[in-house]
């Protein structure tokens, strides 16, 4: 191997932030399971990672000490709660450079978050005197791309058919990138909302956006980024990314399950009409009508998952603490690793990108013939955990002309021995299928 | 768990040897001939299995599909155990194999009645898989519902 030297005066490659990945694995009880009398290889962070100690003793620490309704008590136990949950929201709006507050819904998912803005769409294309950015009717446009989570597509196929409007999307390359080469023909006019996944969950590519950001202010339409994959991985700043919305979930980012983030421009949110009736996002009720409470609570009918939310105000300092600049690093140099150790595979097919470069680490294959089920399976018997199937992403798997793919995914406490016992598990797959 | 409970060498025959496999007609323009398509929704794996019958005996059953092992597997353990027999008998067998597989590892098959499908005993021990060796069985036991032949009772898979 030869080694390039950086010019002088250019960042080098010291200067990346770093961090100790031993330490971060202690932080983490459940690296001290066995998985069939193995040590645990886990590989499956794309579908949810793993929590610290620091954000399981704040998930307890809630309940056993401030356990209370938020937004309606005027007791201590109310307003200790209250604070809680808020100070997780501001916490969040940092952690993305959120110009407000007040722009972030608290919801179970991504999945729920990108339902609000899809029925908000629907509530409005019924009520003449709605925001004409979201009504939606015969000869409008919804662009999805055939990357997608089925979680960005289903909510806008049922979008479409309760409203008439049309669905439309971007293609794949070979490669796994977007294909742009339609974007003039596919974003226009007509175009009312543009959703897209930032990271894929399924073959790892990193949509550069820009151009579709673009495009999307000329034809006058709103940007949705699912942001599922890319928030718990890479610095995200939602004033830089110049979105209308985007969407994550905690569990993929060391927080709990039930708690999501729908982040939205202040004016846009003001100007959606509810989606969920109840509790706690009304101004007033009289038994002939309502009126809504501004957003963040107009979108927060209920009472909401507090301790998750709190908890995952606590995942974000700790994501924070370590920096997430460092996690996108040492995941990129994952990737690399992993890309060449499996490129050494015999009769290994990587779908995706094949570089380091504008993915995460998030690495789908398959192995030869064997089925993906079959190729899980024998790698959970050695103790490495990596998902199997379609991963909620179907028209990919049709794309590249597959039922299923096996999926390793990395994070920040992902060590290059785990990448090892993964490469050496596929070794032992073939052994069995052979 | 030991990985070799579950891929026995039977049942990795049958994925690598399929018997049977392909959809046909009817040899006797006679038969009623019915087909059923199962996917499961969790993995994708799908399977089409078509039944030839008079009413009384199952003339012939043919499958084609794509999936994991096991599900192929049992599919080709399907054709052979179930083809050319009378449909009562068919739904018995039918019976032991969903009380095999429901059994969570605690039933012991009875060979005589399921032949290479008793290599499934292992798979019945891991939750995740038994969907994959039932899903030939239940697109089975429908197509036979369509083509006018009885049903055995309802099972869950």
């Amino acid at each position: 191997m030869t080694s390039i030297a950086i010019p002088s005066g250019m960042p080098q490659y010291d200067d990346v932030p770093r961090f100790d990945v031993a330490r971060v694995r202690a932080d983490f009880p459940i690296f001290d399971r066995e998985i069939n009398g193995h040590p645990l290889v886990y590989l499956d962070s794309a579908n949810t990672s793993h929590k610290p100690r620091q954000v399981l003793d704040v998930l307890d620490e809630h309940y056993a000490r401030h356990n209370a309704n938020v937004s309606r008590s005027v007791h201590t136990l109310g307003t200790e709660a209250t604070e809680a949950y808020e100070g997780a929201r501001a916490k969040i709006a940092a952690f993305i450079n959120a110009p407000s507050v007040d722009e972030v819904v608290f919801t179970k998912n991504s999945t729920e978050a990108i339902n609000i803005v899809a029925y908000a769409f629907s509530n409005a294309s019924l009520r003449p005197d709605a925001d004409p950015r979201f009504r939606l009717g015969p000869g409008d446009e919804v662009v999805i791309s055939e990357m997608e989570h089925h979680s960005n597509i289903v909510p806008w196929q049922l979008l479409c058919e309760r409203t008439g409007a049309t669905l439309r999307w971007f293609p794949v390359t070979d490669q796994g990138r977007l294909d742009e080469s339609g974007l003039e023909d596919l974003v226009t006019e007509r175009t009312k909302i543009v959703s897209l996944v930032h990271m894929s969950n399924i073959l790892g590519t990193v949509n550069a956006t820009s151009r579709i950001t673009a495009r999307v202010r000329e034809v006058g339409a709103l940007l949705l980024l699912d942001c599922s994959q890319s928030v718990p991985h890479l610095p995200i700043d939602v004033v830089d990314l110049d979105a209308d919305y985007i969407v994550f979930t905690g569990h993929k980012m060391c927080g709990p399950t039930g708690i999501g983030v729908l982040w939205g421009r202040g004016e846009l949110l003001a100007a959606m009409p509810p989606v969920f009736g109840g509790g706690s996002m009304i101004e007033t009720v009289t038994m002939a009508g309502s009126t809504f409470a501004a957003p963040p609570a107009r979108f927060e009918a209920g009472t909401p998952p507090i301790a998750e939310a709190v908890a995952l105000g606590a995942a974000v300092d700790y994501l924070t603490g370590i920096g997430m600049q460092a996690i996108q690093w040492h995941e990129k140099e994952l990737t690399a690793y992993a890309l060449d150790a499996l490129g050494s595979v015999p009769d290994l097919r990587i779908f995706g990108p094949t570089v380091p470069v504008g993915r995460g680490g998030t690495i789908s294959f398959a192995l030869g013939d064997v089925h993906p089920h079959d190729v899980g399976q024998v790698l959970d018997s050695l103790g490495v955990q990596v998902r199997v199937g379609h991963h909620c992403a179907k028209p990919v798997c049709s794309r590249f002309g597959v039922p299923a793919m096996t999926r390793a995914s990395f994070y920040l406490y992902t060590t290059t021995e785990e990448i090892d016992a993964l490469v050496a598990g596929l070794e032992q797959v073939r052994k069995v299928f052979d | 768990m030991q990985l070799d409970q579950l891929y026995q060498e039977i049942i990795l025959d049958h994925y690598k040897r399929p018997h049977g496999r392909g959809l046909r007609d009817a040899d006797d323009p006679g038969d009623q001939v019915a087909e059923a398509h199962h996917v499961n929704p969790t993995c994708g794996d799908e399977v089409t299995v078509r039944v030839a019958t008079d009413g009384t005996v199952l003339h012939d059953i043919s499958y084609d599909g794509m999936g994991c092992s096991i599900s192929q597997a049992s599919a080709s353990v399907l054709h052979e155990l179930l083809r050319g027999r009378g449909a009562g008998e068919a739904f018995e067998v039918h019976e032991a194999f969903v009380e095999l597989m429901s059994g969570r590892g605690q039933v012991t098959p009875d060979e005589d009645v399921l032949g290479d499908g008793v290599a499934f005993a292992g798979v019945a021990r891991y939750p995740a898989r038994v969907k994959c060796a039932l899903l030939p069985w239940m697109a089975f036991k429908d197509a036979a519902a369509r083509a006018g032949v009885g049903v055995s009772p309802e099972v869950k898979a």
